[in-house]
């Protein structure tokens, strides 16, 4: 077995290397079947580790690799750990890395850089899949990292665009900013229990919890929740949340097959997946539990809303993901952290199948991205509309569909999680997440309605030419529906209710939520009767309703409405003053810091004053001595003559 | 009756004069050369009044020394002025300012 857990994580490595480095010699075909290739083998053994893991009842793995250094006792190792978690979180990101590459050969077709985007997306597979089976804080953080730097590179590919080049640094930047936290809490759990390996960590979590530590003086703080807050840090980072998001919608500057690729499988997945790895430790501090409900729940709402006044359509895409991870967040800030991996799987069919739906879509149109310029579009694409309308009722939840089992299962959660007290962070929180359940549907079909449905606002040029994508976007599109479609009635029981994951969560029996939903399960067919009765699915049919009379209806309307709403419109289309704060504050703050120093301190003090300033006082001073030396034989005599007589003078004086 | 203190004054008047003349001197270098000698003459003199005073002869030895040296030394001298005046045309010590900074 573990042969094939390395095999899993080195195929798409060895597969990134020949495409990149030797991608001339292969050619364009070379690389993108080896790299397929590489990926289909990762996921297929990774398949197969699931089924051993659960179906064979095989026991999890926990074991080191490779031993890189040693260092005053602490050990930095590679190593794995398989357990069910893992082999899941390994399985959906090597099935929707694997559709991606597939799709990525119609969508790049005439691109100059095919060789090199395929060992980009490979590369990237290799990051996630090193992060999810670590089974120590360094690698953990190797996996962080490899995944920020991939997300730079493909975000930036087309790297002659001013855009995507501003959009790749922000979000290296901000997730620049999440790292820094994720890095002092590693530092943190190395300075209490001088160990990275994570099942000595989790088995001395007990005595952290037990310790304070003083940051400033005069404020102590429980040691474990320090850590857990400033490891969630990262989290927010790499999965954007509020107030680290800012990064997730600029990324849409990358070709579309990575927008899914970081939306789906990779990449913002990793904070979700941190944290649920991380539970032995969370479930220790309900303070920094809070956090995560909180941030959570206002990622979710306020995410949706900035998503219903874009008119990009990766754009609503990214904010939907954006407030889909808030969802995730909130079910692992109320420790129903099987709830927040549920949603993560089930959301990376969906959206994933949505990206690559929007992908379809806008090579159909010629690169156009804009919905305002779409419209009518399902009699033309009959497989991208019928795909993206199983996405799309899967995102906001429709009865059935996977989203709903995911979705409704975690707000239920949330609802029970009254151990968070009956205050304003509870209240905050369930009403979010209701509340976006509305705004979700209604961003998805405003979406899906300007594009497919309505009048239709191409141009008569590009509408002559309309026709549906080929098979290699299809196929893949198709296999995501599938599962986007089903995968929540087959698996919800197991994965929340029958202890799927084992020893890999733990939940303290105060706050384990989901088995109180689950003495209440009777089946997935009753579990949607049940929700017939609450207000969820009513309130996302609601959304789209809404969304039909508005855009279908009464098109009319949406502008009316728009100008009674003026400001608030304004707001939501600023992004909430987000981007304008970090631009105009931070960045521009910290230009002109810069600018300060390099002016004041660079150039005038260090060059001006210390460099330069040393030279002028000698040319000054040399000039004045230079007067002295006049060349003439008498005058040198002279001065001779003078300082032999001050000298002796002196002498004489002394005695 | 002619003591130490006569022939002390006369070298100290010997040696003012050619310090004065190296400063006052501008024209000509072979006047220079000249004040030099004159300078070491003046302690010569210095050398032999003391050198009888004390009674020990040691120091008129050391004055032939100091002549001879002298005497080459006024040899080069005029040698490098030859060649000087060859290269410049001109002994004249205002000019001969290539030392200026």
């Amino acid at each position: 077995m573990h042969n094939v857990h390395l095999a899993i994580v080195l195929a798409p490595l060895f597969a990134a290397i020949v495409a990149g480095l030797f991608g001339r010699q292969i050619g364009r075909a070379g690389a993108h079947w080896i790299t397929i290739l590489a990926v289909a083998v990762s996921f297929v053994l990774s398949a197969l580790v699931l089924k051993y893991l659960y179906w064979d009842g095989g026991a999890p793995d926990n074991y080191s690799v490779y031993t890189w250094a040693v260092s005053d006792g602490l050990r930095m190792e590679v190593g794995f750990l398989i357990d069910r978690l893992t082999a899941l979180m390994m399985v959906v990101v090597t099935f929707v890395s694997l559709m991606v590459h597939i799709y990525t050969i119609g969508y790049m077709h005439d691109d100059p850089g095919y060789q090199r985007f395929f060992s980009y997306i490979s590369l990237f597979t290799f990051s996630m899949l090193m992060l999810v089976m670590s089974n120590n804080f360094l690698q953990l953080f190797f996996g962080w990292e490899a995944v920020g730097l991939m997300s730079y590179l493909l975000i930036g590919f087309w790297f002659k665009r001013e855009s995507a080049i501003f959009a790749n640094l922000k979000a290296f930047l901000v997730n620049r900013v999440g790292d820094f936290g994720f890095i002092l809490g590693i530092a943190g759990i190395v300075m209490f229990t001088n160990s990275l390996d994570y099942a000595e960590v989790f088995s001395r979590a007990e005595s952290i919890a037990g310790q304070s530590v003083q940051i400033t003086a005069g404020t102590s703080w429980n040691a474990i929740t320090l850590i857990c807050i400033l490891l969630f840090i990262g989290a927010m980072g790499k999965s954007a949340q509020a107030p680290l998001h800012v990064w997730l919608p600029d990324s849409m500057e990358g070709p579309t097959p990575i927008s899914a690729l970081i939306h789906a499988a990779t990449m913002v997945t990793a904070g979700i997946f941190m944290v649920a790895r991380m539970s032995p430790l969370f479930e220790l501090s309900e303070t920094a539990l809070g956090v995560v409900l909180l941030i959570g729940a206002l990622t979710a709402f306020l995410m949706g809303l900035i998503g219903i006044v874009q008119n990009d359509i990766k754009r609503v895409v990214a904010y939907s993901t954006l407030s889909q991870l808030g969802y995730m967040t909130v079910a692992l800030g109320a420790s129903a952290y099987s709830a927040a991996i549920f949603h993560l799987m089930t959301h990376a069919f969906f959206k994933a199948l949505l990206f690559l739906a929007a992908g379809s879509v806008i090579i159909a149109l010629h690169h156009e991205q804009d919905i305002r310029k779409m419209g009518g579009l399902r009699k033309y694409m009959p497989i991208t509309y019928w795909t993206a309308l199983v996405g799309s009722l899967a995102l906001i939840g429709f009865p059935g569909t996977s989203g709903f089992f995911s979705k409704d299962a975690l707000i239920e959660a949330v609802r029970e999680s009254h151990w968070h007290g009956q205050g304003l962070i509870y209240w905050i929180a369930y009403l979010s997440v209701l509340l976006g359940v509305f705004v979700t549907a209604l961003y998805t079909f405003r979406m899906f309605f300007l594009v497919f449905h309505g009048e239709e606002r191409t141009d008569r040029r590009t509408r002559s030419h309309l026709h549906e994508s080929p098979a290699v976007v299809t196929v893949p599109l198709i296999l995501l529906a599938i599962p986007s479609a089903i995968i929540g009635w087959i698996t919800i029981e197991p994965v929340l209710f029958g202890g799927f994951f084992g020893d890999g969560i733990l939940v303290m029996e105060r706050h384990d939520v989901l088995a109180r939903i689950g003495e209440a399960f009777r089946g997935s067919g009753r579990f949607i009767l049940h929700s017939l009765q609450g207000p969820v699915v009513w309130l996302s049919l609601a959304g789209v309703g809404t969304a039909w009379f508005l855009y279908l209806k009464r098109p009319d309307l949406s502008g009316v409405i728009r100008g009674r709403l003026a400001g608030l419109y304004d707001v939501l289309d600023r992004k909430l003053f987000f981007d304008d704060l970090y631009i105009k504050g931070f960045a521009a703050g910290g230009r002109s810091l810069g600018q300060f120093l390099w002016k004041v301190g660079d150039e005038l003090m260090i060059d001006g004053a210390a460099v330069n300033g040393t030279a002028q006082s000698i040319r000054l001073f040399a000039g004045v001595l230079r007067r002295v030396q006049t060349g003439y034989l008498y005058d040198y005599a002279f001065a001779m003559i003078i300082g032999l007589t001050l000298f002796l003078g002196w002498l004489l004086w002394v005695n | 009756m002619i003591g130490l203190q006569h022939y002390l004054s006369v070298a100290a008047i010997l040696f003012a004069l050619s310090v004065a003349g190296i400063f006052i001197n501008r024209r000509n270098l072979i006047l220079l050369l000249m004040c030099i000698e004159l300078m070491l003459l003046a302690v010569n003199f210095n050398f032999v009044a003391f050198s009888r005073y004390l009674g020990d002869e040691t120091g008129q030895v050391f004055v032939f020394f100091i002549l001879t040296v002298a005497a080459a030394e006024a040899a080069i001298g005029l040698a490098i002025l030859v060649v000087l005046f060859r290269n410049r045309r001109s002994i004249n010590v205002q000019e001969l300012d290539s030392m200026k900074g």
